[in-house]
């Protein structure tokens, strides 16, 4: 079953007040997630992919086309305030930067109280939410005692991207759109944070939408890559078909670029 | 085998702080040789930078070279750099016989001063002809694949990729024996990456460099062009290898997580799946006691915590830090 369709999705800015300067950030974009599917958009900077997650996650509106989500257009059928919260329940973002995701003035556990409020059915009182804050993290693998209380500045990069994503362990989100969510933390924790993500696909049929410009991320997590380029996906399909035979020019460099470790670049 | 060009014997660099130190670099031993290209590797906070600071004799206060001593080979014989004043080194040693490409090297130039102007500051503080060495600059900026004309631009006007090559040719100007490079391609995509790496690697042919020191975190970029490899961890080097040895078999159980959690687009990848290394990287002011490794080691023994396990050659061209490859592991 298909979970998000976007169809012709296309995102025009318009610049200067004169002289209307149009850039084409995404032109007519078109892909499929399905129910328990991972999928990755790749591509360079400013090849189009955050503005394409803006539109998914509700932030930026669209120029043209449209994206369906559990077989309602996001930006045409909801409408009130409940249906928009309802949205924000069952889609979640981990974002790029886990510095900039947090409030430096208040603990980091702020982030897990607030996924609890937005819950549908509450814990009843206090203690019930704590112990549920206890246990997401639990299965993001920290110790409850290292972190609570704790502000965002005494925590390592990798543990607040691990909040983040115990976050998604209280809300159940069915999508989880990640920006770049392992290229600020080490190459050593890296590899945590995808498992977990791959954790909650298994366990609640979760889909995820990576954006990233590591192709080798891509290629170990996806079960669908697409490669963007100026806007527009290029080339499209399952990991080994994009990495192994790529078609289009710009794939195929892209793919000969990337540093290997089993083989050596030609020309060095 | 080649000659030595450096060699650095038990050094000791400490950030001294009021009433702790950060032991960043903590007892290293090694040689570098002539025509060689070294790749040091290891997590953040691991000492990368601080090794890179104690080879290029730039040590400013807080960080003190503790104990040990470096050694270069300069004009045949061989001289204690570690012993040297910062003028002597200013003068002697940075741009002659050692440079550096810093972390971040295209935020490096001033973006309103021309990048003639920085040939000029070096003609100057080595007391050089400036126009003979401008002339030089014109033709290192051809060798790296910019347009001359470029040296009478300013900096903003470059992008990033020909900013990087623009360092690079300024800093090779004398003709260093040794470069340093740390962390040079980590902001740059995968297209200038390539072109950067080629550019090094086209110098050192051109025989402009002798030696490369590629300090970084991405494996992948530096296996490219690494003849032997550093893994450091903690402030300590756990393993020293050539690449090839290293890749077919890593020794050190460190060594070992940090290749299996590098992702690049390979079936082999796909296969062999990823490992995760469990745990931080320990406070440099307070490591673990014995092997520094040992909280987070899959094969950990009682010996590894209480003693420290040395440096040592367990197959040719191969050096571990590990109790698992001495006859004490019981």
């Amino acid at each position: 079953m298909s979970r998000l369709v976007v169809e012709n999705l296309t995102k025009i800015f318009t610049l200067g007040f004169f002289s209307r300067k149009r850039i084409e950030a995404v032109k007519n974009v078109s892909f499929e997630v399905k129910e328990g599917e991972i999928v990755s958009l790749v591509g360079e900077s400013g090849s189009g992919k955050t503005t394409t997650a803006k539109m998914i996650l509700r932030l930026i509106p669209p120029t043209s086309g449209r994206i369906i989500f559990e077989g309602k257009d996001i930006w045409k059928d909801l409408k009130d305030h409940e249906s928009i919260k309802d949205f924000r329940r069952k889609v979640h973002a981990v974002f790029q930067d886990p510095f900039a995701s947090y409030n430096p003035f208040y603990p980091v556990e702020r982030t897990l109280w607030q996924a609890i409020n937005l819950l549908e059915k509450k814990p009843s009182n206090k203690k019930e939410a704590l112990e549920l804050i206890k246990e997401s993290l639990v299965r993001v693998g920290i110790d409850p005692k290292d972190v609570l209380g704790k502000y965002p500045h005494q925590i390592s990069g990798g543990q607040k991207q691990r909040i983040m994503i115990a976050r998604c362990w209280i809300l159940r989100p069915f999508l989880i759109v990640a920006d770049e969510p392992t290229s600020m933390i080490d190459a050593s924790s890296r590899g945590g944070i995808i498992q977990l993500l791959e954790e909650l696909r298994k366990e609640q049929g979760t889909s995820i939408i990576f954006i990233t410009h590591d192709l080798g991320l891509a290629y170990y997590v996806s079960d669908n890559i697409f490669v963007m380029k100026d806007g527009e996906i290029v080339e499209r399909g399952h990991p080994d078909k994009v990495v192994l035979e790529p078609t289009h020019e710009y794939s195929k460099v892209l793919v000969e670029s990337i540093p290997k470790l089993y083989r050596k670049l030609e020309g060095l | 085998m080649n000659e030595v060009l450096m060699r650095i014997e038990n050094a000791k660099a400490y950030y001294k702080l009021e009433k702790v130190s950060v032991r960043a670099v903590d007892g290293v031993s090694f040689e570098i040789f002539e025509d060689e290209v070294i790749g040091v590797v290891g997590e953040s906070g691991c000492g990368k930078t601080t090794l890179s600071n104690l080879i290029s004799m730039n040590i400013l206060k807080p960080l003190t070279l503790v104990e040990g001593k470096v050694f270069m080979k300069i004009d045949g014989k061989f001289e204690e750099i570690s012993s040297m004043s910062r003028e002597e080194v200013k003068k002697k040693l940075w741009g002659k016989e050692i440079t550096i490409v810093p972390q971040s090297a295209m935020n490096a130039l001033m973006p309103t001063i021309r990048m003639a102007k920085y040939v000029e500051h070096l003609a100057q503080s080595h007391e050089l002809n400036g126009k003979e060495l401008l002339q030089k600059a014109e033709k290192r900026f051809e060798e790296v694949g910019l347009n001359p004309l470029w040296l009478k631009r300013y900096p903003f006007e470059l992008s990033g990729g020909m900013r990087q090559r623009a360092v690079i040719a300024i800093a090779t100007i004398l003709n260093p024996k040794l470069l340093i490079a740390d962390e040079p391609t980590s902001a740059l995509d995968v297209v200038n990456q390539k072109v950067f790496l080629k550019v090094l690697m086209q110098l050192k042919r051109m025989g402009v460099v002798r030696s490369i020191i590629f300090i970084t975190h991405d494996i992948a970029t530096v296996r490219q062009i690494a003849d032997r490899i550093i893994v450091m961890y903690a402030g300590k080097i756990v393993e020293i290898s050539t690449m090839e040895k290293i890749l077919q078999r890593p020794l050190h159980p460190y060594t070992k997580g940090l290749f299996n959690s590098v992702l690049t687009p390979e079936p082999e990848v796909r296969r062999r799946g990823i490992s995760v290394i469990p745990g931080t990287p320990p406070n440099l002011i307070n490591p673990p006691s014995g092997c520094r490794f040992h909280p987070r080691c899959p094969h950990v023994m009682e010996v590894c915590k209480e003693r420290e396990p040395e440096l040592r050659e367990v197959e040719e061209g191969s050096k571990v830090a590990c109790f698992l490859y001495s006859e004490e592991r019981t």
